[in-house]
């Protein structure tokens, strides 16, 4: 068929029946079994983990007497939304009759400073650690990752006793602390990673240039870090704010955080269960995080892969 | 005047040691490389003398001042990169002057230096680009423009080239010679490559296992390597070595390796002269004349086994006194596979070694 081709050269090639001869680009199939099964197991997966949210939001847009007809999927008849408006302003927590929102400030008040403080402590760790080898470095270093294996439970009472001394016990003050130190391992980890990921000839070649330590870590290392950053402030947004544990030992209920908050209202043992406005302030506790993910998803794929290169 | 000194220099990374006891001079405007196969510590010397490494003994001199324990910016040294580490966020420009506003210099003195480096680079029209926006070849000129405006009396490469394809690197190669008769800086060069090491060099330090082997001219070392690895790495195609036997017959001085014996009365031999034993006997490829006539101390008749054509040149593979053997011809005059060919050579340009410690004989 060679000199056929040849000789209808600068015309379109004419595809006669009969001749199935392989040419230019393999045809797919768009429903193959190799898609169906594919693009099936997506969906079914991706529907056994939106059935919960769809339920939560349903429900908190019903009202009590319709949620009690027991039709747990069916969409709202009537659509409310005094159970967000409660959940947010007017549920009771112990003595507090101003729902979430109290704290929601608490937990933005909590997370703000201690994902600031422990990515730039951690940040500038990592970049020590990565490229100026330091006499003792990699000592600290172990000690810092053997650190986050020791379980919280074991820490929680000394670190009651040290806040007390400090001064900041039950304070917002004192979470953040916590919080900052608890994060202080795997963010170094993570900043490490990178730097080390970063080619080496970079930083000497700042070296040669003139520049110090702070230098080359604000010049040279801080705007090639993006992704990482992003990385590190997704996890530590997210794992500081839904922590329940530090917040129910180190606060007082003036100062709780809004997961200690929300546990409150679920877990009430008096008066009606309302199922309506548990779902919408459980929904309001995790928005933020689910916001985070929503902005950053592509940036934080980005930064994890770059930061797995080179260990 | 000398320009670097480098005086017993050893370094150890833990049980590692990776140079041992080293002694380098460079004369002010020489264009030393430094030439050795991956782990031989050429690169690692580079660092120390750029002060990106701690040494663990030993002194360095730049100039005359002793900078062992100066920080890198402090020396007198500027460096390229084999991987260009041009700061990808800044511009062409901003790379440039990066080091200069360290150095608090003032504004129009950063500009006066920036363009003119960008002048003899022929960078001006990249100024104001990303190095991601620039070729291979273009970023390795910024590299060296970012060492240039640091107006330094010593220039560090290491391994500026081995990351640009090879037409690039020979382009790159000119320009770089090119900018030494210019600036006449002492310039100090790391490769692995012989081709970059014998056309940019004023002298060579060859080395390996962070020991300098042989440190001379490249045509001392490509002509009278002192010992058989110095022989074996530079040349490309290498060395032809044949193991035998030196030997006295009928009063004159011999090589016999089984069938091939090869006269040795003109040989070059070190002080201590003709000693019998087990020796390598080596020859460059090129200083075998193929079908050239009777007039070589030694011919031989041997079958041709593999032509192997290289453009220019052709390598023909044969087999003497029972071991594999090239030699490289024009290639007009190439030879057929299975053809026998008369071959000959002049002993005086060969090199012998001992087999048991290497050294040139």
């Amino acid at each position: 068929m060679a000199d056929v081709r040849t000789a209808s050269v600068g015309q379109v090639e004419p595809r006669i029946a009969g001749h199935d001869e392989a040419w230019g680009p393999r045809p797919r199939r768009i429903f193959s079994r190799r898609n169906i099964v594919l693009y099936g197991a997506l969906v079914i997966v991706s529907l056994y983990y939106l059935m919960p949210l769809y339920v939560m939001i349903v429900t908190s847009l019903k009202t009590m007497p319709e949620i009690r007809l027991g039709n747990v999927f069916a969409p709202p008849v009537e659509i409310t939304f005094e159970p967000w408006v409660k959940a947010w302003s007017t549920a009771c927590t112990g003595l507090n009759c101003d729902g979430l929102s109290r704290g929601f400030w608490n937990s933005v008040r909590i997370t703000i400073p201690s994902v600031i403080i422990s990515i730039a402590i951690a940040s500038v760790n990592g970049y020590a650690l990565a490229n100026w080898r330091f006499k003792g470095g990699n000592t600290f270093f172990t000690i810092l990752i053997v650190g986050a294996f020791i379980p919280y439970q074991v820490m929680i009472y000394p670190i009651v006793i040290i806040l007390r001394e400090m001064g900041v016990y039950g304070t917002l003050t004192g979470l953040i602390i916590v919080h900052t130190i608890f994060g202080m391992p795997i963010n170094t980890l993570l900043f490490r990673n990178y730097f080390s990921s970063l080619p080496e000839e970079l930083f000497k070649a700042a070296r040669v240039d003139g520049a110090g330590f702070w230098g080359i870590y604000f010049r040279i290392m801080l705007p090639m870090s993006l992704p990482i950053f992003v990385v590190s402030m997704i996890i530590q947004v997210t794992g500081i704010w839904n922590d329940f544990l530090f917040g129910v030992v180190y606060t007082k209920p003036d100062t709780y955080p809004m997961t200690v908050q929300l546990n409150n209202i679920v877990n009430s043992v008096q008066g009606v269960k309302e199922y309506n406005v548990n779902m919408a302030a459980t929904i309001l506790t995790g928005l933020v995080p689910l916001v985070i993910y929503f902005i950053s998803g592509k940036l934080f794929v980005r930064g994890i892969a770059a930061g797995a290169v080179k260990g | 005047m000398t320009s670097v000194l480098v005086r017993d220099l050893s370094l150890n990374f833990g049980a590692v040691e990776v140079l041992k006891s080293l002694n380098l001079e460079v004369a002010e405007g020489e264009f030393l490389v430094l030439l050795g196969p991956s782990g031989c510590g050429k690169s690692t010397l580079l660092n120390c003398i750029a002060g990106l490494l701690d040494v663990s003994a030993g002194q360095i001199f730049i100039n005359g001042k002793n900078v062992t324990w100066n920080e890198p910016k402090d020396r007198g040294i500027g460096m390229v990169f084999q991987s260009y580490a041009l700061y990808p966020q800044m511009t062409v420009e901003g790379n440039l002057s990066f080091g200069l506003k360290n150095a608090r210099l003032p504004r129009d003195e950063i500009a006066r230096r920036i363009a003119r480096a960008a002048e003899i680079l022929q960078i001006e029209p990249l100024l104001q680009r990303k190095p991601a926006a620039l070729s291979g070849g273009q970023r390795q000129r910024v590299a060296i423009g970012r060492a240039l405006v640091r107006d330094v009396d010593v220039f560090l490469f290491d391994e500026p080239l081995s990351n640009l394809d090879a037409k690039l690197r020979s382009e790159l190669r000119i320009e770089i010679k090119r900018l030494h008769q210019k600036l006449a800086n002492t310039m100090i060069y790391v490769t692995h490559d012989q081709i970059e090491a014998l056309t940019l060099a004023d002298r060579i330090a060859v080395m390996k296992g962070g020991i300098i082997q042989q440190f001379d001219s490249p045509k001392t070392i490509y002509n009278r390597p002192v010992n058989r690895f110095v022989a074996d790495f530079i040349g490309s195609p290498g060395m032809n070595f044949i193991e035998g036997e030196l030997e006295t017959r009928d009063g004159a001085p011999w090589f016999v390796a089984g069938d091939f014996r090869a006269p040795v009365s003109n040989y070059p031999f070190d002080g201590k002269g003709f000693r019998q034993g087990p020796a390598s006997f080596g020859i460059r490829p090129e200083h075998v004349g193929v079908n050239t006539g009777d007039g070589w101390p030694f011919s031989a008749r041997v079958p041709v086994e593999v032509v192997e054509p290289m453009g220019s040149d052709t390598l023909v593979w044969t087999r003497l006194g029972g071991q594999s053997f090239t030699m490289r011809v024009t290639s007009e005059r190439s030879p057929r596979t299975g053809e026998t060919v008369t071959i000959g050579f002049d002993p005086l340009n060969a090199s012998l070694f001992d087999t048991e410690t290497g050294e040139r004989l």
